[in-house]
């Protein structure tokens, strides 16, 4: 039951046929995951509360430094300093208290993220490197858990929205970790917020969608984002018959750590 | 000969592997992933597949931040 309050405040997506009172009810029934609370982390979190999503887990080990601020919209300068969890569930808190907030502020790895997804409906990546990409999306396919692939870098995005065993995985799309030393995806490439914004928005959305089963979700096909031209593509994506975790014959049986390094900028 | 790279024609002057493509385009292929046709190849075949007209072609680039 929705209370007179809520009832005014989920209004204008109550409205909406596709979500109707009863999806309401749902979604404030209903938990995800958000690993990664920065630049895609942050829309995907603050949509996702106003929204109503009743449990909202946030994974992150870091904490708010000045260079944030131009892109994780969580987080205020008075936060440099704190946990990026402590400072996101203010926020939340503040935006909407329907939200229950779930704090994990410790780096996730291949002992404790079965345990962390375990509870989740939909888990939401937004981390900053393949490492923990890989481990996500092995262990949401190995935990059958419905996974919104979205990353960014420069003026570029991606977004895929993952069910594992029906549509194509991560590793379907990238089967193995770049080679160490050859991606530029870390600090020193750079990133413009409203990229991240974007990209992050629409995680947001897919999530929403698989959370109510409503709607074509972004599954089986994959987008492509170029902001500094504003061009944004849909691409077909099959599942790989080869792939290494999902394909005929697999050989990633157990959850893997990979040390990848980013190439530097010279 | 022309073919189609990420949804836009591209006229080749000359026949092409899928890598020299890449090459020439200033793409290092350790930084993308590759569907031809349809389907995806694997990165070891690309220097042995020639491209012929109206192939399709796309090039995904590995992108990993938020």
């Amino acid at each position: 039951m929705l209370d007179s309050n809520q009832q005014l405040r989920y209004s204008r997506q109550i409205i909406l046929k596709d979500i109707g009172y009863k999806g309401q009810e749902k979604l404030l029934k209903s938990k995800a995951l958000v690993i990664g609370s920065g630049g895609l982390g942050s829309p995907v979190l603050y949509y996702l509360a106003a929204a109503g999503v009743g449990t909202l887990g946030i994974a992150d080990f870091d904490t708010v430094s000045i260079s944030n601020l131009q892109r994780q919209i969580l987080h205020f300068t008075r936060d440099i300093g704190r946990k990026k969890v402590d400072s996101a569930e203010e926020k939340i808190k503040n935006l909407n208290p329907d939200v229950k907030v779930i704090k994990y502020p410790y780096r996730i790895n291949a002992e404790n993220i079965e345990e962390i997804i375990q509870d989740y409906d939909v888990i939401i990546d937004a981390v900053d490197n393949f490492t923990a990409r890989y481990l996500i999306s092995d262990c949401c396919y190995f935990m059958k858990k419905p996974l919104i692939e979205g990353a960014v870098v420069g003026f570029e995005g991606i977004l895929m929205t993952i069910f594992p065993g029906e549509s194509p995985c991560y590793r379907c799309l990238y089967p193995e970790p770049p080679q160490s030393g050859t991606i530029p995806t870390c600090v020193d490439m750079g990133i413009l917020g409203a990229v991240a914004g974007t990209i992050g928005a629409l995680q947001a959305l897919e999530a929403i969608k698989v959370l109510l089963n409503i709607g074509n979700t972004l599954s089986g096909r994959i987008l492509s984002f170029d902001g500094l031209n504003l061009n944004i593509r849909e691409i077909p994506w099959k599942k790989r018959k080869t792939c290494p975790l999902c394909g005929e014959n697999p050989v990633i049986k157990e959850l893997q750590e990979y040390e990848i390094k980013c190439k530097l900028k010279h | 000969m022309t073919i189609v790279l990420n949804g836009k024609k591209e006229v080749l002057e000359q026949q092409k592997s899928i890598r020299d493509l890449l090459i020439s385009k200033n793409i290092d292929p350790n930084t993308v992933v590759v569907e031809y046709n349809g389907d995806i190849v694997k990165r070891e075949e690309w220097a042995n597949i020639f491209l012929n007209e109206d192939d399709v072609l796309e090039v995904v680039r590995f992108v990993g931040g938020g």
